[in-house]
């Protein structure tokens, strides 16, 4: 690229800031209504910056947003590090230990990354009633887990059969088992995947509603719960929603801004053949 | 578990004895058959305005149970759509919460009683007298031949229709009393610039059609439909649907975005002159507008109803296999009682459901909406869960989308009526 | 050889589990869905523990594709195709867009590429709680000319209840077999170039035959409905497209940029020298090697949008006729209504679609692992 300013060259920037300044609107609205007092938020002037700035919408929000937080965290967590490691190890079956049908059950498991999920939600709490995980985090969990293995499963597939079956082989002549070669070699080499995997399923449990809602009770419901319930009282006053938005985008939106270029990465391999 | 209790109770002596104490020095001394402890889990769909009335409940329940950690689980969003979908997955989950709201009548009868899933309350209602002070009338529609199935704890009216009088007298004109006289005043209104009737969300038009239904119908037709005796589709049930229409041509468009407040708020606004709302309009601009009833804004029943108290009332229930039986109990005796009722329903902005009313602590509004309650012929709502059972109900909405879109009130009038089929009317 | 046969067993046993949570958990339940679609659960009663159900067969289907009460679900399923259409060109281009844009490498590219991908980080009920607010009619968006010295916009975003391209659903099958032959015309054009004699034997020949004559003999079609019923692109819809299409475009952008960075130099190199321009390089050389990124975003957007739920639930709510959505009534059928086998019908319905798209994806690369 040159320096030089070219009909081009202001076009592409002219573009690109316009496109940047509607993309952020929405998030500028919603810092901006958050630090409203109620009484000043009217639509007429809904894009005006707040003459007082009432940071308590923030605290409020903190107050009863803390224990569906911690929730969160507690069923992230745990549903991505469940989901990350059995997707794992079913990624280096699919890639390094391919067996007959092998590629059919393979393509199964993809099948459960589109089904819509409203075609499993009957069935679901029955059966996690039978199992007694029904209204806690536990079945929450267990749920993520299951619906995560595709996705997860996809992406280790992808990543490990970048690693040269070379390097396996020479494990094996040096006696290496199933278990000791992904420990020793492919367990090492998939820092990265994990990364990727991990970051993705986050976003996604994070984000997740419809079975927050279905399938925890109250002491247990997710932050997206706790934020609808935030947003759908009859919201008189927007203060409130809005903050609450931001508190619970903010440790997606954290990895999204530090992370995003593993996060790319996990999109790719997530969607795009080999 | 009374074995069990005792040991716990041992173990927790020292800190108990701190709080007895603190207790005997402070409460006079109600005698408390036993402590009692755990959970209780309130399960409702009450939160902005209603959710101070609620707190002021749990407030009596916790001087009288302070050992009993309440949980209020409020599911708020979509009209309480949200929360019936979270109560019936916790149902279905067998987890139930220890009581939860639900509207007297058919949404209470159809869905939980006929599945067998409520305790009965007769013996409650027996020991602490309820029978003789709940109205008669109220106690046939949270029972059957089985038992009584839930405690009402507020009454509210949904025929109303309300106005600020300084506007009407700003545009010259009155209050109408039958749709005809709406009709003469709306296009002035109009012409003004002034939306004759303000509505919202699609639930609040189901809300419309009671009232209109009601008027074009009459009471007695009313009662017909829902007993299966007037069909829908009957030129009667026809004519309901067109009244509406025309109606409709008199109202906002952007309706669906908004909410019933907001709607409201176009009258007090003056951008709109008539809403018809249930009363909890009154409680919302009294409560958060703080508006004096009779004097900043006024009301009138719906056109063509006065006379009539088309009802609808929240109630709580005990569903069977609940944890902490004893918790709920203690509950719905709060709701039940004279303190509990006149502490909740000045603030929610309700009548009580009881006939033995404080009302010197009640407003304006409300004191007249009693009165009507004594003397009006009462009938049940459609939209707030009374007259029909939620197979009807939630069909019905998906009529009034296709009707909204459609303006057909013919072929809106043969859906109802196969949906009445369908729900067993 | 010992040794690897029992390492073959472990690798079995290690998928094992997954194998039997998949089988249940996607595969089982789908069965019970199905199962459950064709019974009578629903009404009162509906809820005990243990519910009545007795098979009733294709009446739920039935009921929703010809009854009088399934209208709402034709709208919203008519709505919900209008719906994936748009938002895939809609992502999809502005995904490309961008992605062409930054590929200039523009200064503060970084910058920009998280400021376009950050929409995706958010949560459906954040997203629609902030657009709802945006859209609301006297407000948001709508207000913004004034501040450039213009008229507010009236445009009821969420409300308006115009309706375009409005078809009667009597004359579904009609419908149906034009847009068929006019995939079929497009294919055999498509395909014209590289292999004219099967273009035309295969797509272009039988789909003329087959428009012309639905055509002509259109009325010897059975109807599919007993009386007339309009339905069509609800213009309530486009606030939702908007919003949607704000949050996945960053999505088809870093897909395409990906791919965009994935070109050798050399090969843009070689394509400029043979005098390429910068838009012939896309149109010709850039754009169709990325045809696999382009499908597995076709693929992944129709998928969101087929099962989009919690972002019309949080800006329109419950009843909104105009931006109705299957995904959403069988929310309202299943636990407002009671109606556990409808809503359990129109789920499969929703899974039937998403099938459409995805067996065949599934199995063309399938079939691709198989070549290598």
């Amino acid at each position: 690229m040159t320096n030089k300013i070219t009909l081009g060259s202001v076009f592409l920037y002219g573009t690109l800031t316009i496109m940047a300044l509607l993309f952020l609107m929405p998030a500028y609205m919603a810092v901006v209504t958050a630090l409203k007092f109620p009484a000043d938020i009217s639509l007429p002037t809904a894009w005006e910056f707040p003459a007082k700035i009432n940071w308590s919408s923030f605290s409020t929000a903190i107050d009863l947003l803390k224990p569906n937080f911690i929730n969160s965290i507690i069923l992230t967590v745990c549903a991505t590090i469940g989901s990350t490691v059995l997707g794992s190890l079913n990624g280096y079956v699919f890639s390094k230990w391919k067996f007959k049908g092998s590629e059919v059950i393979f393509t199964l498991f993809l099948f459960g990354m589109f089904i819509p999920y409203q075609v499993i939600l009957i069935p679901l709490f029955q059966t996690l009633r039978a199992m007694n995980l029904y209204g806690g985090l536990a079945g929450l969990i267990l749920a993520h887990i299951v619906y995560g293995l595709p996705i997860t499963s996809l992406i280790f597939r992808n990543f490990y059969s970048q690693i040269p079956t070379a390097l396996i082989e020479s494990g094996r002549l040096d006696g290496a088992g199933f278990f000791s070669i992904y420990t020793r070699i492919v367990f090492p080499l998939s820092i990265p995947g994990f990364v990727v995997t991990s970051l993705w399923q986050f976003t996604q449990i994070w984000n997740e509603f419809l079975w927050g809602i279905c399938l925890t009770r109250h002491a247990d419901n997710p932050v997206t719960v706790g934020l609808a319930q935030l947003a759908g009282g009859q919201a008189v006053s927007w203060n409130l929603p809005m903050a609450g938005s931001i508190m619970a985008a903010v440790p997606v939106l954290c990895i999204y801004i530090f992370l995003g270029r593993y996060f790319i990465r996990g999109l790719l391999a997530g969607s795009v053949k080999e | 578990m009374k074995f069990l209790g005792g040991i716990m109770k041992k173990a927790l002596a020292k800190v108990l004895i701190v709080m007895v104490a603190a207790l005997m020095l402070s409460v006079p001394l109600t005698a408390q058959a036993k402590e009692l402890t755990g959970e209780l889990e309130i399960f409702s769909w009450w939160a902005g305005d209603e959710g101070p009335a609620l707190q002021a409940l749990i407030d009596i329940y916790k001087t009288q149970n302070p050992g009993v950690k309440v949980i209020n689980a409020r599911v708020t969003g979509g009209s309480g759509v949200n929360a019936r979908a979270v109560l019936k997955t916790r149902m279905l989950g067998g987890e139930p919460p220890e009581s939860f709201q639900v509207h007297a009548g058919q949404e209470l009868i159809g869905t939980w009683v006929k599945s067998d899933r409520m305790e009965d309350l007769t013996p409650l209602f027996t020991e602490m007298g309820w029978t003789e002070v709940f109205p008669e009338g109220l106690i046939k529609l949270i029972g059957t031949d089985k038992g009584i199935w839930s405690v009402p704890v507020t009454i509210h009216r949904s025929n109303v229709m309300w106005y600020i009088p300084a506007n009407l007298k700003k545009w010259g004109v009155e209050a109408p009393k039958t749709w005809d006289d709406f009709f003469a005043i709306a296009p002035k209104l109009k012409a003004a610039g002034v939306m004759p009737l303000s509505i919202a969300e699609n639930w609040t038009i189901n809300h419309l059609w009671e009232s209109v239904a009601l008027d074009s119908l009459g009471a007695d037709n009313w009662d017909a439909l829902w007993s299966g005796k007037l069909k829908f589709d009957s030129p009667e049930g026809i004519e309901a649907w067109a009244l509406l229409g025309k109606i409709l041509e008199y109202t906002n468009s952007d309706a669906s975005s908004l909410s019933w407040q907001q709607a409201t708020d176009m009258v007090i606004d003056g951008r709109a002159a008539f809403n018809v709302m249930g009363d909890w309009a009154a409680g919302y601009m009294f409560t958060t507008k703080k508006m004096a009833p009779g004097k900043d804004f006024g009301w009138i029943a719906s056109p063509g109803t006065g006379g009539d108290f088309m009802f609808l009332a929240d109630s709580f229930g005990l569903p069977k296999g609940v944890k902490n039986r004893d918790n709920a109990i203690a509950w719905l005796k709060v709701l039940g009682s004279k303190e509990g009722s006149d502490t909740f329903n000045p603030i929610k902005g309700s009548i009580s459901a009881r006939t033995d009313t404080d009302l010197s602590k009640y407003n304006d509004y409300l004191k007249s909406a009693a009165a009507d309650f004594g003397k009006d012929r009462v009938v049940g709502s459609l939209a707030h869960g009374v007259a029909a059972n939620e197979t009807f109900t939630g069909g019905f909405s998906s009529i009034m989308e296709m009707f909204l879109k459609s303006r057909n009130a013919e072929f809106a009038a043969k859906a109802c009526q196969q949906l009445a089929n369908k729900a067993g009317i | 050889m010992r040794e690897a046969s029992r390492d073959r067993l472990k690798a079995f046993l290690t998928l094992l589990p997954s194998i039997i949570l998949i089988g249940v958990f996607v595969y089982g339940f789908i069965g019970e869905t199905i199962w459950t679609s064709m019974t009578d659960w629903g009404g009162s009663g509906s809820l005990s523990l243990t519910p009545e159900k007795n098979f009733v067969g294709l009446a739920n289907y039935d009921e929703l594709f010809t009854g009088f009460l399934g209208g709402g679900f034709r709208q919203d399923l008519v709505n919900a195709v209008y719906y994936s259409v748009l938002l895939l060109l809609g992502a999809v281009g502005l995904g490309l867009f961008i992605a062409i844009l930054l590929d200039r490498k523009p200064k503060g590219e970084d910058v920009l590429r998280t400021i376009f991908l950050f929409p995706m980080s958010l949560s459906f009920i954040v997203s629609g709680t902030i657009w709802r607010w945006l859209l609301a009619p006297q407000g948001g968006l709508n207000v913004l000319p004034t501040y450039v010295g213009m008229e507010p916009l009236s445009y009821q975003w969420l409300s308006s209840t115009a309706a375009i391209l409005e078809f009667n659903w009597q004359n579904l099958f009609q419908i149906l077999i034009y847009v068929a032959s006019f995939v079929m015309i497009l294919t055999g054009l498509w395909m014209l170039k590289s292999n004219s004699r099967r273009a035309v034997e295969l797509w272009l020949i039988p789909g003329i035959v087959l428009g012309a004559g639905a055509w002509l003999f259109g009325g010897l079609l059975p109807e599919a409905l007993f009386m007339e019923e309009m339905h069509g692109f609800n213009m309530a819809t486009l606030g939702i497209i908007m919003a949607t299409v704000w949050q996945y475009s960053g999505y088809t952008m870093a897909l395409y940029l990906a791919g965009f960075n994935g070109i050798s130099q050399d090969l843009r190199d070689a394509a400029m020298l043979d005098g390429a321009s910068e838009v012939g390089y896309y149109r010709h050389v850039a754009i169709p090697m990325l045809k696999p990124i382009t499908i597995s975003a076709v693929i992944i957007l129709s998928h969101i949008s087929l099962k989009m739920f919690d972002l019309i639930f949080a800006m329109t709510g419950p009843d909104n006729a105009e931006t109705g959505h299957p995904a959403l009534t069988m929310y309202l059928t299943t636990f407002r209504a009671n109606d556990f086998a409808q809503g359990a019908a129109i789920a499969i319905v929703l899974f039937l679609i998403a099938a459409l798209f995805i067996v065949p994806y599934l199995v063309s690369q399938y079939r691709q692992r198989g070549r290598h």
